[in-house]
C-alpha cells in the first residue's frame, strides 16, 4: 500500500509521510482498512492455495470463529498492552458475554430478546463483572495480580459447571436462537456470510473506538501507569477509576465477543471458558505486539485460523503419508493436539529474536530496539549539543536564546546570590 | 481563603513502627515564596515531603493547604462501612417487605437486585472515590486524608528525587499526562471523538508545547524521555509538574547531580517560575549554594525534628544548624 508513496519520495520518507496521514485520520483509515480486508477475505478462498483445502463457506466461517479471538485480543491488549495490568483470567469475561446471550435468547430460559439488544446487555454485564475483579485487584501489582486474575478465570467456569439448575452445567445451554438482524434478516446455519459481515462491523467499531481511547487522556494515563504507578499518581492521575475503566473496557469487548460466539455456536457450556482461552488470547496479543492495535488483531487472526483450520488441515495432509517409510511417523501426529506445544515454542522463539511482537507498536519498537542501537549515538548527539552550549554559554548563559530573555535575574546576579555561601565557607 | 499562607502544617508526625521518622513538625509556606527544607540525610525531608504530597498519612498533626483541611487522621471513618451497606440494606428490607406483602415474585427479585447493584456501587465509590462519593463522605462528617491526585487537583505539583519520569513516552506525551487533571474529557467524550474533546486536546498540546519551552526543551517534545540527557530529564520533571497548574510546587533536590552550569540554569529557572508563574515553592536540596542562592527562607531538619528557621542568613549562622552538620564543637 505504500508503494505509491515510496515511489515519489525514496524509501523513509514516504513510508513515514504515509504514516502520519494515517495517525491524523485514524478513523478513516481504519473504515478503509476494514472494508480492504473484508473484501479480500470475502475473495481470498477463492484463490488458488485456499481454495484448494476448503470451500468458500468453510473459510467465511472460520473466518468469523477468528474474529471473535480478534475481539478478545483486542480488548486484552487494553488491560494488558495499554495499562500494564497482566490479567490472566480474562476468558471469563467472555463467558460472562456469552452467558447473559444464552438467558437472553434461548428456550432454556424462554426469552427471545433482539440480538442488538443483547450484544449490548453483554457487554454491560461483562464490563460489570470487570470492575467487580478489578476493585479487590487495584492494590497488587505483577505476580499478585495476575495470580488473582487467574484465580477468577477459573472461578468463573466453575461456577457456570456446578450450578446445573440454572446452566445446565457440562451440558450447557443449547439451543440459543441465532441474531435477527434489520437488514440482514433471520440468521440460518449456514448462513456464515452473515457472521462473517457482522464480525468485520463489530471489529470495525471496536478498533475505531479503542484507537480514540488510546489516543486519548485516558489512553496516557493508562500508559503512565504502566511506566510508573506512583509518578502516575502524584500527577493528577486517579489510578483507581483508571485501572477500572481499563479491566471494564477490556470486559466489554470480551462481551461482544462472548455474545456474538453464542449467538454462532447457538451452544455455551463452561469448557469453552477455560484458561486454555485466556492463554490463547494472551499469547495473540503478546505474538501480534502488545499496545498495537493493529498488530494484535492481525497476530490474533493469523493465530486463531492457523488453530482452526491450517492444524486440521495439516492433519488431513500428513494423513495421507501413511505407508511411506520414513513420514509414516508423521501421519500418525494429531497436530491439534500439539497446538500449545507449537504456541509455547513460537512464544519462546519470538520472546528471543522479536520481542515486541509480529506488528510492534511504534512505541514498543522504540522501547526495545531503539534505544540499545541508537545509545551511542544519541549520546554523541547529547555531547555535540553540549559542546555547542558550552562555546555559547561563554558568560555562563543558557542554551535556549528565546529563554535567556525572559530568564528573570541575568546570569550574573546569580553569581552574586549564590556567593555568600562560598565565602563563609572559605 | 483569606490565608497569607498556601500551605500550613500543624505538629506533623510520622512514625514507621518505632522510628519516629517527623516528630510535631510546623510548617508554613507564604503565598509566592520560596522556601528550602534541608537537614543532612535521613532527616525527614522526603518523608516531611511525602506527607505533603498525600503519600503518606501522617501518623498524627495536620495540613491546610490553601485555606481547606487537606491532611490529617481519619476521622469518624468507623461510619464509613455503614454508609456502603446502608442504602443496600434499606433496599433489602423494602425487597423483604414487599415478599412480605405477597407482592408477585419478580418485583421482590427485582428490588433483590436493585439492593445488590445499591452495595456494588457504594464499594466502587469508595475504592474509586469519585465527586460524588467524596460529598457524600462530609455530609457524613467523615474525614479522611487526600490521596496524591486529590493534592494534584487541589494545586500542587511535585518532581522526585530520584527522577521518575515516565521513561517510554515522549516528552511531550509526558507533560500531557501531568496535565491529566486539568483535562476533562472523559471516556465517552475521548471513544466519540466530540469536537469538546478534540478542541480540549488541541489547546493542551499547544499549552504542553510552551511548558517544554518554558522549562528550555523546545525541539525535544518528539524524544522518549529516557533518552533525554540526565539535565533535559530533570527540567522535564519540572515541565510535567507545572501542567497541573500548581500553586505549590515541591521540588526534591531538583539539581541532584548536576554540573554547575545546569545548577545554575536551574536556579535561574526556579527564580522564572516565581516572578512568571506567581508560583510558591518549597525545595529540598543538599547544594547549600542553590539553597543560600533562592530561597527566602530555610527550615532545617534533624532527626525529624526541626532545629531551625530563618532567612539564609540567619539559619547559616545558627550553632544548633552548624552543629547538625557538622558535629560538635570538640571543646
Amino acid at each position: 500500500m505504500t508503494a505509491a508513496a515510496v515511489g515519489r519520495r525514496g524509501r523513509r520518507f514516504g513510508r513515514d509521510e504515509f504514516r502520519d496521514v494515517l495517525v491524523r485520520h485514524r478513523t478513516v483509515s481504519i473504515l478503509v482498512g476494514m472494508s480492504l480486508v473484508g473484501f479480500l477475505l470475502y475473495f481470498l478462498p477463492y484463490v488458488p492455495p485456499f481454495s484448494l483445502f476448503n470451500f468458500h463457506q468453510a473459510w467465511l466461517n472460520s473466518f468469523a470463529s477468528a474474529g471473535v479471538f480478534v475481539l478478545l485480543a483486542l480488548g486484552l491488549n487494553v488491560v494488558v498492552g495499554l495499562a500494564g495490568l497482566l490479567d490472566l483470567g480474562y476468558a471469563a469475561f467472555f463467558a460472562f458475554g456469552a452467558y447473559t446471550y444464552a438467558y437472553g435468547a434461548s428456550p432454556f430460559s424462554g426469552n427471545h430478546a433482539p440480538f442488538l439488544l443483547m450484544l449490548f446487555l453483554g457487554a454491560v454485564v461483562a464490563a460489570l463483572f470487570g470492575l467487580l475483579l478489578g476493585a479487590p485487584t487495584l492494590r497488587l501489582r505483577g505476580d499478585y495480580l495476575a495470580i488473582m486474575t487467574l484465580g477468577f478465570g477459573e472461578i468463573v467456569p466453575i461456577v457456570f459447571l456446578n450450578t446445573d439448575e440454572y446452566t445446565r452445567g457440562t451440558n450447557g445451554i443449547g439451543g440459543i436462537y441465532r441474531p435477527d438482524l434489520p437488514i440482514l434478516g433471520p440468521f440460518g446455519a449456514l448462513d456464515n456470510f452473515k457472521y462473517f459481515v457482522v464480525m468485520v462491523f463489530i471489529i470495525t467499531i471496536t478498533m475505531i473506538l479503542l484507537y480514540r481511547l488510546q489516543d486519548s487522556r485516558i489512553g496516557r494515563a493508562w500508559m503512565a501507569i504502566r511506566e510508573d504507578e506512583l509518578a502516575a499518581a502524584a500527577n493528577g492521575i486517579n489510578t483507581v477509576t483508571t485501572k477500572l475503566l481499563a479491566f471494564a473496557i477490556g470486559a466489554t469487548t470480551a462481551g461482544f465477543a462472548g455474545v456474538f460466539n453464542a449467538s454462532k455456536l447457538t451452544i455455551v457450556s463452561p469448557d469453552q471458558f477455560l484458561f486454555a482461552v485466556s492463554f490463547t488470547v494472551l499469547a495473540m496479543v503478546v505474538l501480534g505486539g502488545m499496545g498495537n492495535i493493529w498488530g494484535v488483531a492481525v497476530g490474533a487472526f493469523v493465530i486463531a485460523l492457523i488453530q482452526s483450520t491450517f492444524l486440521t488441515q495439516l492433519n488431513q495432509f500428513v494423513s495421507t503419508f501413511r505407508g511411506i517409510p520414513v513420514l509414516d511417523i508423521l501421519s500418525r501426529v494429531n497436530f491439534i493436539q500439539y497446538q500449545f506445544l507449537l504456541y509455547g515454542i513460537a512464544l519462546v522463539l519470538m520472546m528471543l529474536f522479536r520481542p515486541e511482537g509480529l506488528f510492534p507498536s511504534q512505541r514498543r519498537r522504540m522501547e526495545l530496539r531503539v534505544a540499545e542501537e541508537l545509545d551511542p549515538e544519541a549520546e554523541a548527539k547529547a555531547l555535540e549539543a553540549a559542546a555547542a552550549s558550552e562555546t555559547v554559554a561563554g558568560g555562563g548563559e543558557p542554551t535556549d536564546p528565546v529563554v535567556v530573555g525572559a530568564m528573570g535575574p541575568p546570569p550574573g546576579s546569580d553569581e552574586d546570590t549564590a556567593r555568600p555561601y562560598g565565602d563563609d565557607r572559605s | 481563603m483569606t490565608d497569607a499562607n498556601l500551605l500550613d502544617a500543624r505538629r506533623v508526625t510520622k512514625r514507621f513502627g518505632g522510628l519516629v521518622a517527623v516528630n510535631g513538625i510546623d510548617f508554613t509556606i507564604p503565598e509566592r515564596s520560596i522556601v528550602s527544607l534541608i537537614g543532612p540525610n535521613g532527616a525527614g525531608k522526603t518523608t516531611f515531603f511525602n506527607i505533603i504530597a498525600g503519600i503518606y498519612d501522617p501518623t498524627a498533626g495536620a495540613i491546610r493547604f490553601r485555606g481547606r483541611q487537606m491532611i490529617a487522621r481519619t476521622h469518624r471513618a468507623f461510619l464509613e462501612p455503614f454508609l456502603w451497606v446502608g442504602p443496600a440494606a434499606v433496599m433489602a428490607l423494602v425487597a423483604a417487605g414487599a415478599g412480605l406483602a405477597r407482592a408477585p415474585v419478580t418485583a421482590v427479585v427485582a428490588l433483590g437486585f436493585v439492593a445488590l447493584l445499591l452495595l456494588i456501587v457504594m464499594l466502587l465509590g469508595a475504592v474509586a472515590r469519585p465527586l460524588w462519593y467524596r460529598r457524600l463522605l462530609v455530609r457524613a462528617g467523615i474525614f479522611r486524608s487526600s490521596r496524591p491526585n486529590d493534592m494534584v487537583e487541589a494545586g500542587l505539583g511535585r518532581t522526585f528525587q530520584n527522577i521518575r519520569l515516565f521513561h517510554n513516552m515522549t516528552a511531550l506525551e509526558n507533560v500531557l499526562v501531568g496535565m491529566h487533571c486539568r483535562l476533562k474529557a472523559n471516556w465517552w467524550d475521548a471513544m466519540l471523538s466530540t469536537p469538546k474533546d478534540r478542541a480540549e486536546e488541541a489547546r493542551a498540546e499547544i499549552r504542553a508545547r510552551e511548558l517544554l519551552h518554558l522549562v528550555g526543551l523546545r525541539d525535544r517534545d518528539g524524544e522518549l524521555a529516557k533518552n533525554l540527557p540526565y539535565g533535559d530529564q530533570r527540567r522535564l520533571e519540572v515541565a510535567r509538574a507545572l501542567g497541573s497548574d500548581p500553586a505549590l510546587l515541591l521540588l526534591d533536590e531538583p539539581t541532584a547531580g548536576m554540573n554547575p552550569r545546569e545548577t545554575q540554569e536551574m536556579m535561574a529557572l526556579i527564580n522564572k517560575l516565581r516572578t512568571e508563574l506567581g508560583l510558591t515553592i518549597l525545595l529540598i536540596e543538599h547544594d547549600m549554594k542553590v539553597v543560600m542562592g533562592i530561597s527566602d527562607r530555610v527550615t532545617v531538619l534533624d532527626h525529624g525534628e526541626k532545629i531551625a528557621e530563618g532567612t539564609p542568613d540567619e539559619v547559616r549562622r545558627n550553632p544548633r544548624v552548624v552543629e547538625a552538620y557538622l558535629g560538635a564543637p570538640a571543646a
